[in-house]
């Protein structure tokens, strides 16, 4: 099968290569990955013509657009609306969770997180991983 | 996967480092803005971003001192941005310390070192006595007319940001503005660049209508004292729309211009000029080369260990020797008779010579950082010193753009360090002292950097007392330096050079900073070790001036290869300012020294060849040079038998055995396998010129 688009939105470049090196570990959960790295909440706003990705994973906080932000982007537009958005958040900050996953976002990730609680969450979204064939539960 | 992993981690490290360094700029403009009665709410935002992002970081690479320092400062930078806790000198005070701490963490971190880092939970119990207060934040949001759309996406902070502008009584307006895609970095700086003399963006928010591909349309927030026909006048253009956002209900603090102006306002700034055919064309053209240009902006910098530059740099001296041969067998060729293959090689040598020069330059220009790296570090080390000493000093830096080799940088910030404290401990004097001779209470230090030439200067001058002659007189003589009876020949630049002598401090009772078992010797030494000089200059009453000259690169440098006697030696093209020939008859002795005059100036000579110890007066000697050395103001003439050219030379250390040789900085390998020892003119030139009494130990120590 083609390998998974996916779209990591994070202002920290050790966290993006974090997220980016353990989905691309992950292939036996995961599938097949072709990773795409943005540096801000602009950065993915130019980088979502791109695609359309199979998974759009993305911090909250980030400077100038932020990810609920891209969230709600991402549902108001006509090409992405159907894209499933994995949030990145900290223990702390539940009230920005609630508001991202109100805004639809469809689950979120506590940092710190493991390279597995990243790929089973990962997986989740992209319906069943590396084997469609599977029935996902 | 290891090494995947070691790789992750050194990133991790280099970031967190970086993200520190972040903190500690953003940590110093709160400061002076604090002291100026401003605030930057930004900052403090920026602040708590840095700690956010490390404890996020400290989480996936365990890190856990690091994470629970970071959860304990989030929170208190959390409760100064949500406006829960105000900012106190003291909270900064731990602050600053936190940064302090966490260069301890990385330091552990980075050499896995043993220790417990108690100084981590010394700093953790202080935080908890800084717990934010549970302000209950009034709603006067819901008093504007905002979209709820726009509303739902604000994270906790913008929404505390927006009701504080709010309560402040400031107006909200809304900006529509169209970007491109490709410029949208560039165009946002510009609309933030102008905003901020009006007021405070809030948030960002794409609405997700697009006219085409390679545009993007965002509502931007933003809260001003100004009114629409100022915000329009300054930001509005074609792309930007501007309205306000109306108040509901009771009539508005703020000064918002009546609702009918909005859709006026739109209608002005929103016309759509026709575009002539020619425009479209070059639009169309534009959507086909937007995808290179998004691509790239994603990854534009990579981080390079310094080792992997100096692998680098190495296999360009390697080549550079290569490069020796190709002259030497251009001449057997031609000697041989092979004209023609004599010519094609000398074409192919040019060639590669120039791609060479290009190659070196290019990893130079990489080994580069900015001053501003070290001299943040000194603007947190003035402000905790002046602190401690109850003296306040306003540092006033220059040139932290200038450029320099990055390791020589790394050596820089000790040697600065100490300087900085000997000028806030040894050379501003007190509030008191200060007002009594008519100076404004607060000290000045001034931090210069500047390029010239093939050097870079720093300046550390204070507004102090100076230094006491007397003082340093008597300290030397005490301590054998100097015979009582030679002090009335002595110029002033030679007594001010007493203060780089080991055992000599202007106090007698070191103060707390300065004193730490450091002198000004061992600062010098480090600066020499980096082939700079430190030059004094002080003038009693008015103040200090310590001036550094530093090569700008020690990876490759251009030398004047040489030969007395048999003997081949470099010297660095960076410290030789002429090469002319020697004329025994101009020859004077001056106070026991050799000298000649050039150009009406006086010109010490050192004769190689008797510093040396080499057989003195050969016939060949009829034709010799003086190679005239210079570094900061000194000058020293070397006399020597031979010039053989100019060469790039890469220097290798003597090693550890030799190390303590004075006078040589290498040796390096010339292209015909010969290997010669590089001369170190900054130690010649301080050993002839000012070290009458240790030129017999040099020569000894040589010989």
């Amino acid at each position: 099968m083609t390998a998974r688009r996916i779209l990591v939105v994070e202002d920290s470049v050790s966290m993006r290569s974090f997220v980016r090196n353990a989905l691309e570990a992950g292939t036996a959960e995961v599938g097949e990955v072709e990773v795409t790295e943005a540096s801000s909440g602009f950065d993915a706003l130019r980088l979502l013509p791109r695609g359309p990705y199979d998974l759009v994973i993305t911090d909250i906080n980030m400077p100038d657009v932020n990810g609920l932000e891209l969230v709600q982007f991402i549902r108001k537009s006509e090409r992405h609306k159907a894209t499933p958005v994995l949030l990145i958040s900290t223990q702390n900050s539940d009230r920005d969770r609630e508001r991202g996953l109100a805004l639809g976002a469809n689950d979120y990730l506590a940092k710190p997180f493991t390279p597995e609680n990243l790929c089973s969450a990962a997986s989740r979204q992209l319906g069943g991983g590396a084997s469609p064939a599977e029935p996902n539960g | 996967m290891a090494e995947g992993g070691d790789k992750a981690r050194e990133e991790f490290l280099s970031e967190a480092q970086e993200i520190i360094e972040s903190l500690s700029r953003s940590l110093l403009a709160l400061d002076a803005s604090l002291k100026a009665g401003t605030s930057d709410p930004s900052l403090i935002n920026e602040a708590f971003r840095a700690v956010h992002t490390l404890k996020g970081l400290a989480g996936l690479f365990g890190a856990a001192k690091m994470g629970t320092l970071s959860h304990r400062l989030e929170d208190v930078l959390d409760g100064l941005r949500l406006g829960r806790m105000d900012l106190t000198p003291e909270t900064l005070d731990i602050l600053f310390n936190a940064v302090d701490v966490y260069g301890r963490i990385l330091q552990v971190e980075r050499d896995s070192l043993d220790d417990p880092l108690m100084i981590v939970d010394d700093l953790v119990g202080r935080l908890e006595n800084f717990g934010a207060e549970d302000k209950e934040e009034m709603s006067p949001v819901v008093e504007y007319d905002l979209d709820p759309g726009m509303l739902a996406v604000l994270t906790e902070y913008e929404e505390h940001r927006l009701r504080t502008n709010i309560e402040q009584g400031l107006g909200l307006y809304r900006l529509r503005v169209q970007f491109e895609l490709a410029t949208i970095d560039k165009a946002l700086d510009d609309i933030k660049e102008r905003a901020k003399t009006h007021g405070e963006i809030i948030t960002y928010l794409p609405t997700g209508e697009t006219t085409s591909a390679d545009t993007i349309e965002l509502d931007l927030l933003m809260a001003s004292r100004d009114d629409l026909a100022t915000l329009i006048g300054s930001l509005g253009a074609d792309n930007v729309v501007i309205e306000a956002i109306p108040r509901r209900g009771r009539p508005s603090r703020a000064p918002s211009q009546p609702l009918t102006t909005a859709p006026e306002a739109r209608q002005i700034s929103s016309m759509d000029a026709p575009s002539p055919s020619a425009l479209d064309l070059a639009d169309s053209s534009d959507v086909a080369a937007e995808p290179a240009g998004s691509l790239r902006s994603v990854a534009q910098t990579v981080r390079v260990d310094i080792n992997k530059l100096d692998h680098l740099m190495n296999i360009v001296g390697e080549l550079a020797i290569v490069r020796g041969s190709f002259s030497r067998l251009t001449e057997r060729l031609r000697g041989e008779g092979q004209r023609q293959l004599a010519a094609e090689l000398q074409r192919l040598h040019r060639n590669f010579d120039r791609r060479l020069a290009e190659m070196q330059d290019g990893i130079l220009e990489v080994r580069m950082v900015p001053l501003g790296q070290v001299f943040d570090r000194l603007a947190r080390v003035v402000r905790q010193i002046s602190r401690e000493v109850s003296k306040e000093i306003r540092l006033v830096i220059t040139g932290a753009e200038t450029e320099i080799d990055k390791l020589i940088v790394e050596e820089l910030s000790d040697p600065l360090m100490h300087m900085i404290r000997n000028a806030i401990d040894h050379g501003i004097e007190g509030a008191e002292g200060r007002q009594a001779v008519g100076k404004p209470e607060a000290g000045t230090i001034a931090l210069n950097a500047f390029q010239k030439g093939n050097h870079v200067m720093i300046e550390i001058e204070d507004d102090g007392a100076g230094i006491d002659d007397e003082a340093l007189i008597a300290k030397a003589v005490s301590q054998g330096l100097v015979e009582a009876g030679e002090v009335p020949d002595l110029s002033r630049d030679e007594i001010l050079a007493f203060v780089f002598l080991p055992g000599v401090s202007t106090r007698d009772e070191a103060g707390d900073y300065s004193g730490r078992g450091v002198g000004m010797d061992v600062v010098k030494t480090n600066i020499s070790k980096l082939g700079g000089v430190i030059d004094v200059q002080s003038e009693t009453g008015i103040g200090t001036k310590m001036t550094i000259t530093l090569p700008i690169t020690l990876a490759i440098v251009s030398a004047l290869i040489i030969r007395v006697s048999r003997q081949l030696f470099a010297i660095p093209l960076n410290s030789v300012t002429e090469a002319i020939a020697f004329d025994e008859s101009s020859v004077k002795i001056v106070d026991g020294r050799e000298v000649m005059t050039i150009r009406g100036t006086t010109l010490p000579l050192c004769r190689l060849r008797k510093l040396f110890q080499f057989p003195q007066g050969q016939p060949d000697d009829k034709r010799r040079f003086v190679v005239v050395t210079s570094l900061g103001s000194r000058r020293l003439g070397l006399v020597v038998d031979h010039l053989l050219g100019q060469q790039d030379i890469v220097i290798k250390s003597l090693g550890k055995s030799l190390a303590s040789v004075r006078g040589f900085a290498g040796a390096t390998e010339l292209g015909d396998q010969r290997v010669c020892l590089v001369l170190d003119p900054a130690a010649l030139i301080e050993e002839v010129l000012v070290g009458v009494d240790t030129r017999e130990d040099f020569a000894r120590s040589n010989g």
